[in-house]
């Protein structure tokens, strides 16, 4: 399995052979699966094996399998994947003793495959980790283990090619590894998806180390992998010699029940499932069945231990949805990958267009034109431009569900160490969300995810003395609500105790103790910096720190969170964001010479007020009263500094914003309209201006202040 | 002392194409090298409670350009615009890389080929005042030029001092 090899393979070996590939691979390419290449594989397999480079020998094995087995199938292997195999053992095979001792400091001119190395293992890596999940609910899943063996494949190949020895073997093992599976040799139990897993971690981290050589320039920081590897050899050795006569002795006892189940896995996938199931712990209570595809029956079963009571509830519960559907939309042969960078510059210069149309449509000479055809040309030249705008957008939009992907990994991992049974639930996974909001959303959301799972889901005895089921339920879903995207979390753990919040919020001085407040509004005090209800303080969460960041996050995003919770029942977040950060609904203000543009989501009414309607606090504060109602009123001129066309209430305009749960009235002179724009950074220099979240260029040009709602009500506060 | 000398050494204007702008009765010159556009006066949307030296910010094909009013940010007096008011836009280095700038002058001169000769090191009234931002004095036809350092007069910290305004 090892194959260190230390022999230093002439180079001009290294080029016969690769002659021989080119040749083979252009025999392929025109004589198709009709072409017997198999001599020349065999005579390279051989020719390498003398020289001592034996993972050429491996790799050209391998391939002759492959052709063997099937024809048609090891062809198209062959072809696509396993002539840069071939070549890059051989490129490997050669490099190895002639780069080891010069240790792989700067990558020269390779830095741009590099780059690109890291993008393409980068993204096989979530593959791998998404799929390894979707194995551990459906161990028999054979088109993931598929999946997940291409993908090391992959990067295998990839990291020979650049000569990445401790990638390569990490990925080589766990390939071992998986080809087992693949012919069945080797159950996929949890310990297996442990390591895998781990595996994928180190790789992940071997990545950072290489893109951050390759930023700095530094020598690149190789980690240590013998332990890790020595992990994954001890996972094939036993079951490698046992698991080889085909009826495993272990399975005797439990076969009856378990045959039962393997059917139902196996039944399972005909069926349409909107949810999707996950058995997150603890897995290695389960028992895990590996059927034959061809007989499902008569299923392979290793029971790693001895189900506990609850297991064999538990063992019924792998549901999953059908994986081939899941795989169309991995597999993305038709697409191709564009920078952020020139996206983003597409829609610059696609709001321009916006702009320019907007601007010839409204001219005055174009006003007076009657002629029919030009000005049925314009309306069609306004509909493309606006389809080329939605298209534009589209682009930077990614299903949540690889979001959730990274949740159901961590829920799997902290309830496994808080000891705690979670299922996570998803729905909504093909809900589309911009790229941006999605990246920024990870952290906050892994965050509440291990403070459900840390404070929200009481210990598996708890919950059975409060007459739940053991086994706790954290629901994620997405869909889409009124052009915002909604992402919910709840769980069914205990719930928020709003007296202990509250009595916590009176001792660390957040609020006063006569304070009047909603349940709603003491659940937002959590969100409040240095607010921790936890008695002890563990790894995962506790210190205090997190949910303002939490918040911090979510509004940045021109989000909001809202609780909802029922003592004994759960906790459900909601978080409110908009479905891309690059256009918002907005409504165009004005107050003296100046226009500002108003977030259309915070804004619930407009009116203009009743002299008698108004009444001041104290002579400074004012109030006004609708529909018995009484709401602050903010005047907005007063907050910016600027001139007012009218300083009376009542000549101008109130508009009526929503901020955190809270209402006030914003007074403005006059209302231009509603308008979609394109949302651009101020810029560095007024990174800290208060009281707006950006600007837009407006239809005529000019450019217009985004008003941030929550920064103007606190200027009010302060 | 000598410390000091090499510092300065390190901002002395280089021989080059500079361009000549003029404000008020004075004419300052910065290196065509970052100018990226000269563009006649346009409406600027002013920030609320941002530096007083600070106009607002301008679209620029898409773009959103800041934009700084020198006179201002010199202390001179403001003035009516006239038909020879431009935007400067410029291409500025700071702590977060490059980024473009636009200045508002009175007008613009016209592009100079100085040579060292003409260069002189900036000027020295024996106090430590503003004139950091002066990489040297150029001499050209009896008539003298301000070399600005257009990094340092518009450098981050001098453009980052905000803060909400009590109401």
């Amino acid at each position: 399995m090892s194959q260190q090899s230390n022999t230093l393979i002439a180079s001009s070996t290294q080029d016969k052979w690769k002659a021989c590939i080119d040749e083979l691979a252009s025999r392929l390419m025109v004589e198709g699966s009709d072409a017997d290449v198999a001599p020349e594989l065999r005579s390279i397999a051989q020719e390498a094996a003398e020289q001592g480079a034996s993972s050429c020998a491996e790799t050209a094995n391998k391939l002759l399998a492959a052709l063997d087995a099937d024809r048609e199938s090891g062809t198209a292997y062959l072809l696509k994947d396993g002539i840069a195999m071939l070549r890059a053992s051989i490129d490997a095979a050669g490099a190895q003793t002639s780069k080891s001792s010069s240790a792989p400091s700067s990558f020269g001119e390779d830095e741009e495959l590099v780059g690109d190395f890291l993008v393409e293992a980068r993204e096989h890596l979530s593959t791998i980790e998404g799929q390894l999940l979707a194995l551990e609910r459906s161990p028999s899943d054979m088109e993931a283990i598929h999946a997940v063996f291409r993908a090391f494949h992959t990067i295998k190949g990839l990291a020979g090619f650049l000569d990445f020895q401790v990638i390569r073997e990490v990925a080589h093992e766990v390939e071992t590894i998986l080809d087992l599976a693949r012919n069945e040799k080797l159950v996929i139990e949890s310990t297996v998806i442990d390591v895998v897993l781990e595996s994928g971690d180190f790789l992940q981290t071997e990545l950072s180390s290489v893109e951050q050589s390759l930023q700095s320039g530094n020598p690149l920081a190789i980690g240590n992998h013998h332990p890790l590897v020595a992990k994954i050899r001890s996972l094939a050795a036993p079951p490698a010699t046992e698991a080889a006569p085909p009826p495993p002795k272990k399975a005797a006892k439990p076969k009856a029940t378990k045959k039962q189940a393997s059917v139902e896995t196996v039944s399972q996938p005909s069926e349409e499932r909107p949810e999707e199931t996950v058995v997150a712990e603890p897995i290695a209570a389960e028992p895990i069945a590996m059927p034959e595809p061809s007989a499902p029956v008569a299923a392979k079963v290793a029971a790693v231990e001895p189900p506990p009571a609850a297991a064999p509830a538990a063992a019924s519960a792998p549901r999953s949805a059908p994986p081939a559907k899941e795989q169309g939309r991995g597999a993305d042969t038709n697409s191709v990958r564009v920078e952020t960078a020139k996206l983003d510059h597409l829609m610059d210069v696609v709001g321009e267009i916006v702009v320019a149309q907007s601007l010839i449509r409204h001219n005055p000479v174009l006003a007076l034109a009657a002629d029919s055809r030009l000005l049925g040309d314009l309306s069609q030249l306004a509909r493309v431009t606006a389809e080329v705008q939605r298209a534009t957008m589209s682009m930077r939009m990614i299903p949540v569900g690889q979001l959730f992907q990274r949740v159901e990994r961590v829920i799997r991992d902290l309830s496994r160490k808080a000891g705690k049974l979670v299922v996570l639930e998803t729905s909504g996974v093909d809900t589309e969300i911009d790229k941006t909001v999605a990246e920024e959303l990870a952290d906050p959301l892994l965050h509440m995810v291990r403070n459900s799972v840390d404070h929200g889901i009481e210990m598996q005895a708890d919950r059975i003395a409060a007459g739940k089921s053991a086994e706790a339920r954290i629901r994620l879903s997405a869909h889409h609500q009124s052009g915002q995207i909604l992402i919910e979390i709840s769980d069914d753990g205990r719930g928020l105790d709003s007296a202990k919040i509250r009595r916590k919020a009176e001792e660390r001085q957040l609020i006063s103790p006569n304070a009047q407040l909603t349940d709603t509004e003491i659940y937002q005090l959590i969100f409040e910096p240095g607010f921790s209800t936890a008695e002890k303080i563990t790894d995962v969460s506790g210190r205090g720190v997190g949910m303002d960041v939490v918040r911090r996050n979510v509004e940045k995003l021109r989000g909001r969170i809202e609780t909802q919770s029922t003592k004994g029942l759960g906790t459900t977040f909601q978080l409110k964001l908009p479905l891309t950060l690059a256009i918002i609904d907005g409504l165009v203000v004005e107050v003296g010479i100046n226009r500002y543009i108003i977030p259309l989501s915070g804004v619930r009414e407009t009116f203009r007020p009743r002299p008698d309607s108004l009444f001041t606090v104290e002579g400074r504060d004012e109030m006004v009263l609708v529909r018995e109602e009484l709401m602050p009123v903010v005047r907005l001129y007063e907050r910016l500094g600027i001139e007012p066309r009218t300083t009376q209430p009542s000549e101008g305009l109130l508009v009526v914003l929503e901020s955190e749960n809270k209402r006030f009235c914003l007074l403005i002179d006059e209302l231009r309209g509603k308008q979609e724009v394109v949302i651009k950074s101020l810029g560095e220099v007024f990174k800290d201006a208060p009281g707006f979240s950006g600007c837009a260029v407006l239809g005529d040009g000019h450019v217009g202040l985004i008003l941030d709602i929550d920064g103007i009500y606190r200027g009010r506060r302060r | 002392m000598a410390v000091e000398m090499m510092e300065r050494r390190g901002h002395v204007a280089q021989a080059g194409k500079y361009l000549i702008f003029e404000l008020g009765n004075e004419e300052f010159g910065t290196s065509v090298m970052q100018v990226r556009e000269i563009m006649k006066m346009q409406e600027v949307t002013a920030v609320p409670q941002s530096p007083h030296f600070v106009q607002g910010v301008i679209n620029l094909r898409g773009r959103i350009v800041p934009v700084m009013n020198l006179r201002r940010k010199f202390g001179m007096p403001d003035q009516d615009y006239t038909d020879r008011t431009c935007i400067v836009v410029l291409r500025v280095q700071t702590d977060d890389g490059e980024q473009s700038v636009g200045i508002i002058v009175d007008g613009v001169v016209e592009v100079l080929l100085l040579s060292q000769d003409d260069i002189e090191d900036r000027p020295d009234f024996g106090r430590e005042t503003a004139s950091s931002h002066i990489r040297g004095m150029a001499k050209n036809k009896g008539k003298v030029k301000i070399l600005l350092d257009m990094d340092r007069v518009l450098s981050s910290e001098e453009l980052q001092s905000f803060g909400m305004a009590e109401a």
